[in-house]
């Protein structure tokens, strides 16, 4: 009588044995939100609903950048239980460059190198439980490095 | 192998640095050859970071990050002699990873 139970119980937890280790990894990458156009776009398919302004993360870039094809950034965020730092350019061809997703003994402080395709706003998007918060700074860029 | 990647940890006075260099062409798919043929995309999708084999970092990357990237990170709790790893995956199932141990200042 219990059989079949047993046997379905038994797939179930069979599945979940093999889903488990490709959950862990928890990487898929997120085509939708890396092939939008609009910073807004991208932002709705990373889940972010409201977002507020903030100066608690430290955004650093160039004002002037000869060379669009190599500008290093740095980011910092000084906002208490940051789990994510998402990077975007509002005029690159798409606009979501970089999500990072953070465990709590990593610190909120990236430094990376970048493309940006012209001159524009360079934001930064913080995920702080279910808040998220953005910075941004204008950097000019001399030759875009977007190609 | 080895030579497609770096990895530099020091440990500081309150953290430790991770600096990361990957050898990687990062081709957005957007650029044409010299017989005007557009390249294949091929970038860096996935990168993944370990402290003692537990994942400490996550990263989703599009083609906005530039050729051979370069990352720093920083860790709160790893010691001197605690290993670090890196590896990334791109969008042609390519893949490769590095370990480094931390190193005092």
């Amino acid at each position: 009588m219990n059989r079949r139970r047993l046997l379905k119980s038994g797939i179930a937890l069979l599945s979940m044995l093999l889903i488990a280790p490709l959950r862990a990894l928890a990487a898929v990458w997120n085509s939708q939100a890396f092939a939008a156009v609009q910073i807004e776009q991208a932002l709705q398919e990373l889940g972010v609903k409201q977002i507020a302004t903030s100066d608690l993360i430290t955004l650093t870039a160039p004002d002037f950048a000869e060379n669009g094809a190599i500008v290093q950034i740095e980011v910092e965020s000084h906002i208490p239980g940051t789990q994510a730092i998402a990077i975007l350019a509002e005029k690159n061809p798409t606009s979501l460059i970089a999500n990072f997703m953070l465990e709590p003994d990593t610190r909120p402080h990236i430094i990376i190198r970048i493309k940006l395709g012209e001159s524009g706003l360079l934001k930064a998007v913080i995920k702080a439980g279910d808040q998220y918060f953005v910075t941004a700074k204008y950097v000019e860029v001399a030759i875009g490095g977007c190609n | 192998m080895g030579d497609l990647m770096k990895i530099r940890a020091i440990a500081k006075s309150e953290v430790t640095e991770v600096k990361v260099l990957m050898l990687h062409p990062m081709e957005t798919g957007r650029r044409k050859n010299d017989a005007g043929e557009a390249i294949p995309a091929h970038f860096i999708q996935l990168v993944t970071a370990t402290l003692n084999g537990r994942i400490v970092l996550q990263a989703q990357w599009g083609t906005g990050v530039s050729k051979n990237p370069y990352l720093t990170f920083y860790l709160s709790d790893a010691k001197v002699g605690d290993v670090v790893g890196v590896k990334w995956q791109d969008n042609q199932d390519q893949s490769n990873a590095i370990e480094g141990k931390v190193l005092a200042a």
